[in-house]
């Protein structure tokens, strides 16, 4: 009994965390077709640019500890709109329309850069926001398991930021309109949609959305170099699960992904490692499209 | 299709092309450092990626006080000559990321390109099985300074020009279980967290081994094997909670271990059962108040917080963290120490203030008895080019007072007690109930 | 994108003019160029193999299964079957990849675009988990492969690195011949045409599905190949050859040669290395930034690859 509790805990907490880190991947390329391999750097510079402000925050007296939640937040929201404004603007503006593969390889060259980038900026000692992961106390589950208010308090955030873009897209007129161009670019520049703004504020929130993750994720780890890498693969996973360019779909994927690598932990530690992958396989295989997935008509 | 002109010149042009590439890789390259009677020595460490934190970046930067202090001429006795026998030393950095096969590459650009007269370098254990048929056959000194795999010398069997100058991992893991059986005769049960690779199924295994002959009533309760550099251990630490283990192993390094120590902190795991982590010291200063007073920690020899008191120490420890704000951790140790033996080396067969021969840093090096910041360390395995040490294993103490960390009840183990003798696989060593260890 | 019969012998005759120059090499370049050269033309033939999949419209993200599989096969034959000739291993290696190509083809050749991709990408990864679960095979360390012999003779020191080196050229030369006649082929023609509209292939009364098969299973064959010569001349093999940041890598070099021509594949693998080895020399601590650069002002100035420069007055038309 404890062993199930944990494991759906631990499979909701980690799909939360899935969810975060993939959503702005599967807008991006929902909105843009860009897969955006620097997708991971967002999740770094979000994480370096969190944990250097909390950790300043916290070495002296600058306030209510619990200001410390809306500065990860702040820093996110900044990391994410600087990074988002400049990469779109000064690079993928001019690249747009072309091969998807090609932009692969332009995105991976970004996150060369970046990753570098980041060393520069922060150097490679690691850097700790561990006060607000700490601040909300745990929770007593049974007699033997206790979980952070953190990890649990990011379930509500991931179900928050679904149930955001979820309204966004479906109940206000930007939101139409942002459909409108996933649905058929070309249609939605023939009626009018300035497909070009779209694309510019989709790149952003996407940004914003990938250093929100790392963000949230810098109090419970060592925010080092090389964390960015180790994201993206697995972003990418759960968004081709879910389908990719669907925010249900990441939902889905998610904690399709989150539940399955619990179960092994718990169960089987041996086979951990290919719980990813072999569930990625698994529903290619029968969903050729992702579980959310359109199947696209075929061109003639 | 539209018809298209035929271009004479086409088989011209890619032959032109592939002799004008051949040539201009040839020409840019063969911009060489030339023969300047400065001593080169190639330093090969992780400069970005995971290993840089905690170890590449303490590692080269350990590398750049030695060689300028050794360069000024002011080191202590008994180093006190200028550079490496009376020359100048100058410094070939490179990065290790990258993988095994770029890493063999690397080697030789740096040897046959850069015509560098030494190698120190290599962490990851992959790279050292590369390097070291490539060192041999180059036939340039080559000390690999921290790797712990222990099949270095199993690919290498009669090594003329391979060295290392630091133990292996197997050392830490027989080490840790004594310290163990040692301090905590009473344990019922163990678990086990270890990254999803060679270095942590190697560490397992051969604590895991060591446990049941140390301490036969402990039984495993749980193994966990997240992914290198998973950062999230949320299911793991509540596996690992529900097994209730007296103890729990870890092979976990750098920013995987410091974030397992703060989320199984956080979560109370730590309260009922105490960690043993043996790469733990690159933590000691960072841990602060995070990591519970008791946990069992190593630092892969004497070294960093386990560094004994000489003259050495008393001119590095200070003089690192003056130039780089930071304790100087074990990767620090052990690169100077690899700097150390081969100037050491060199000046023992050299002609002073003559440039040392590959054949005579190697003759001087096998066997080599020398004094570094970590104490004495002799050369005395594999016919000399295997470093033995003792290795220490403590408890963290954290003091608010201060805001500091430190090591207390600290055990040492001598080498002749912890590491297999030369010719016996270690795994059969530890199986056969360490034949011939001696111990205190 | 398309190749002009009429070229073909001429693409022939510079191969073996290519060759033949990099051959002469041999006694003059400086022994680390030599070996830079060998490994880059063994990346090269797994890098031919993405091109010519991407000529079909597909991009693998998973090349590199083949890649490792062809290495491991070599290694383990090597060290557990004794053989110790380099074609012997390299026949081995590029039949165990055909044959893996063979098992997984049904399956990969239904997906299209990200999805190939991404089910190409899981099935790399699957291998590079149970090649880290084996500690038989020394788990991420990997094991060493011995230097191999050419047909009884074994060459020690300095002549057997130019050996190696001899063996790349003329199999990277071989492949290309041979991969330039199967471009050209009326198979090859078909799987251009099955990129561009596969509902009409079918119109024409052929299997889309069966070109794309034969297509995968000759890229697996050529990259198992690759990937054995690679484990012979460094020496070295371990999983990370599986993972797919390398898979990334040869489809970041395929778009950096283009993929207009069998050579392009193999001057993207040897400016690639030759950048990044001077990179890594340059500047240690950012070497990552400055090879990111180097290759995004690549990407931008030369859409088309590096093969854009040599092919650059050819008409438009042919180079789409």
């Amino acid at each position: 009994m404890t062993t199930l509790i944990a494991i759906l805990l631990d499979g909701a907490i980690y799909a939360s965390w899935l969810f975060l880190v993939a959503a702005g991947l599967t807008i991006i390329y929902g909105v843009m077709r860009v897969l955006n391999m620097a997708h991971g750097s967002f999740y770094a510079i979000g994480a370096y640019a969190a944990a250097a402000t909390v950790g300043w925050f916290f070495s002296g007296e600058h306030g209510n500890p619990y200001l410390s939640y809306l500065l990860l937040v702040g820093c996110a929201l900044l990391a994410g709109v600087i990074l988002g404004v400049v990469i779109e603007q000064g690079l993928l503006r001019f690249l747009m329309g072309r091969d998807e593969i090609l932009m692969v390889i332009v995105t991976y060259a970004l996150l060369l850069i970046l990753e570098d980038a980041t060393k520069l900026i922060w150097g490679v000692d690691p850097y700790f926001a561990y006060q607000p992961y700490r601040l909300l106390g745990i929770s007593d589950i049974g007699d033997i398991l206790r979980f952070a208010n953190y990890d649990l308090a990011l379930i509500a955030v991931a179900v928050f930021i679904g149930l955001a873009a979820w309204f966004v897209l479906n109940r206000t007129n930007k939101g139409r309109l942002l459909r409108a161009v996933i649905h058929d670019r070309e249609i939605a520049i023939a009626m009018g949609v300035n497909v070009n703004a779209m694309f510019a504020a989709t790149f952003v929130i996407g940004a914003v959305l990938g250093a929100l993750a790392g963000a949230l994720t810098a109090p419970a780890i060592s925010v080092t170099p090389g964390i960015g890498v180790e994201v993206i693969v697995l972003a990418f996973a759960v968004v081709v699960v879910g389908g990719l360019g669907s925010i249900g779909g990441a939902a889905a994927g998610a904690v399709l992904v989150g539940l399955s690598r619990s179960f092994a932990v718990h169960i089987a530690p041996e086979i951990e490692l290919f719980v990813i992958y072999g569930v990625m396989f698994l529903v290619l295989a029968f969903r050729p499209q992702g579980l959310f997935g359109q199947t696209l008509a075929r061109r003639i | 299709m539209k018809s298209i002109p035929h271009f004479p010149s086409q088989t011209f042009r890619l032959a032109a092309s592939a002799a004008a590439i051949t040539l201009i890789t040839g020409m840019s390259a063969s911009a060489v450092a030339a023969d300047n009677g400065k001593y080169r020595i190639g330093i090969v460490t992780f400069l970005s990626g995971a290993a840089a934190g905690p170890f590449g970046v303490p590692a080269s930067n350990a590398a750049k006080l030695t060689i300028d202090t050794l360069n000024s001429g002011k080191m202590l006795a008994p180093y006190t000559k200028i550079g490496i026998n009376g020359l100048e030393i100058e410094t070939v950095l490179l990065d290790e990321a990258g993988g095994a096969t770029k890493q063999a590459e690397e080697f030789r650009n740096l040897v046959q390109r850069q015509k560098v007269d030494a190698v120190i370098g290599y962490i990851s254990s992959g790279d050292c099985l590369a390097i070291a048929p490539a060192a041999e056959e180059l036939g340039v000194p080559t000390l690999f300074f921290d790797c712990g795999t222990s099949k270095v010398f199993e690919t290498v069997k009669n090594p003329k020009y391979l060295f290392r100058t630091g133990l292996d991992a197997v050392v830490d893991n027989v080490a840790a279980a004594r310290y163990v059986a040692e301090t905590r005769p009473n344990i019922k049960t163990v678990a086990s967290i270890q990254q999803n690779y060679a270095w942590g199924q190697d560490s397992w295994a051969d604590f895991s081994l060591s446990l049941k002959q140390l301490l036969p009533n402990v039984s495993v309760v749980s193994e966990q094997w997240p992914k290198l550099l998973q950062g999230q251990y949320g299911a793991e630490i509540s596996a690992l909670s529900v097994s209730r283990p007296d103890i729990i192993h870890s092979s976990f390094w750098g920013g995987d271990m410091e974030a397992l120590m703060l989320q199984g902190g956080a979560r109370g795991l730590f309260d009922k059962s105490v960690a043993v982590l043996t790469a733990g010291e690159t933590g000691v200063e960072t841990f602060k108040s995070n990591v519970p007073n008791g946990t069992v920690i190593g630092g892969r020899g004497p070294y960093g917080a386990f560094a004994p008191k000489n003259a050495l120490n008393d001119w590095f420890r200070p003089a690192f963290t003056a130039e780089f704000k930071a304790d100087p951790t074990y990767p620090a140790y052990k690169m100077v120490q690899a700097i150390l033996a081969l100037k050491a080396a060199a000046e023992k067969t050299a002609k002073p203030g003559v440039m040392p021969t590959s054949d005579q840093v190697v003759k001087g090096l096998a066997g080599l008895s020398f004094e570094a910041p970590s104490g004495t360390v002799k050369m005395a395995r594999t016919n000399g080019h295997q470093a033995v040490q003792d290795v220490s294993f403590g408890e963290y103490r954290f003091d608010p007072k201060t805001g500091k960390g430190s090591v207390a009840n600290v055990k040492t183990y001598a080498a002749d007690c912890v590491m297999p003798p030369d010719g016996s696989t270690p795994a059969d060593w530890i199986k056969a109930g360490f034949p011939g260890a001696k111990c205190k | 994108m398309s190749f002009p019969k009429h070229l073909a012998s001429s693409t022939g005759s510079a191969v073996a003019i290519a060759a033949l120059v990099f051959a002469a090499g041999t006694w003059v370049l400086p022994p680390w160029l030599a070996f830079l050269l060998t490994l880059a033309f063994a990346k090269g033939l797994v890098v031919l193999g993405v091109v010519i999949q991407m000529r079909a419209g597909l991009v693998s993200f998973g090349q590199a299964l083949f890649y490792c599989i062809g290495g491991y096969i070599v290694g383990l034959a090597s060290q557990s079957l004794g053989i110790s000739d380099a074609f012997a291993l390299l026949a081995l290696a590029t039949g165990a990849g055909i044959l893996m190509a063979l098992a997984c083809g049904w399956l990969l050749t239904r997906y299209r675009e990200i999805f190939f991709a991404m089910l190409t990408l899981a099935l790399s990864m699957i291998l590079y988990g149970a090649l880290v679960k084996s500690s038989a095979l020394g788990s991420t360390d990997g094991f060493n492969v011995a230097a191999p012999s050419f047909l009884g003779w074994t060459p020690q020191g300095d002549a057997q690195k130019q050996a190696l080196y001899l063996l790349s050229v003329a199999v990277a030369a071989a492949v290309a011949i041979g991969i330039h006649r199967f471009m050209v082929s009326s198979l090859g023609r078909v799987i251009e045409a099955v990129r561009e509209n596969e509902l009409r292939v079918e119109y024409l009364g052929l299997s889309p599905r069966a070109v794309l098969f034969s297509n995968y299973v000759v890229a697996a064959g050529i990259s198992a190949l690759g990937g054995g010569l690679t484990a012979l001349a460094s020496g070295h093999i371990d999983p990370d050859m599986a993972v797919w940041t390398t898979s990334g890598e040869f489809v970041f070099i395929a778009i950096l040669g283009g993929t207009g021509h069998v050579f392009a594949p193999f001057i993207g693998a040897i400016v690639f290395s030759v950048i990044r080895t001077f990179a890594i020399q340059e500047a240690p601590h950012f070497w990552q930034m400055t090879l990111g650069v180097v290759l995004l002002a690549l990407i931008l100035f030369l859409p088309k690859g590096l093969w854009s420069l040599i092919a650059r007055d050819k008409p438009a038309e042919v180079a789409t």
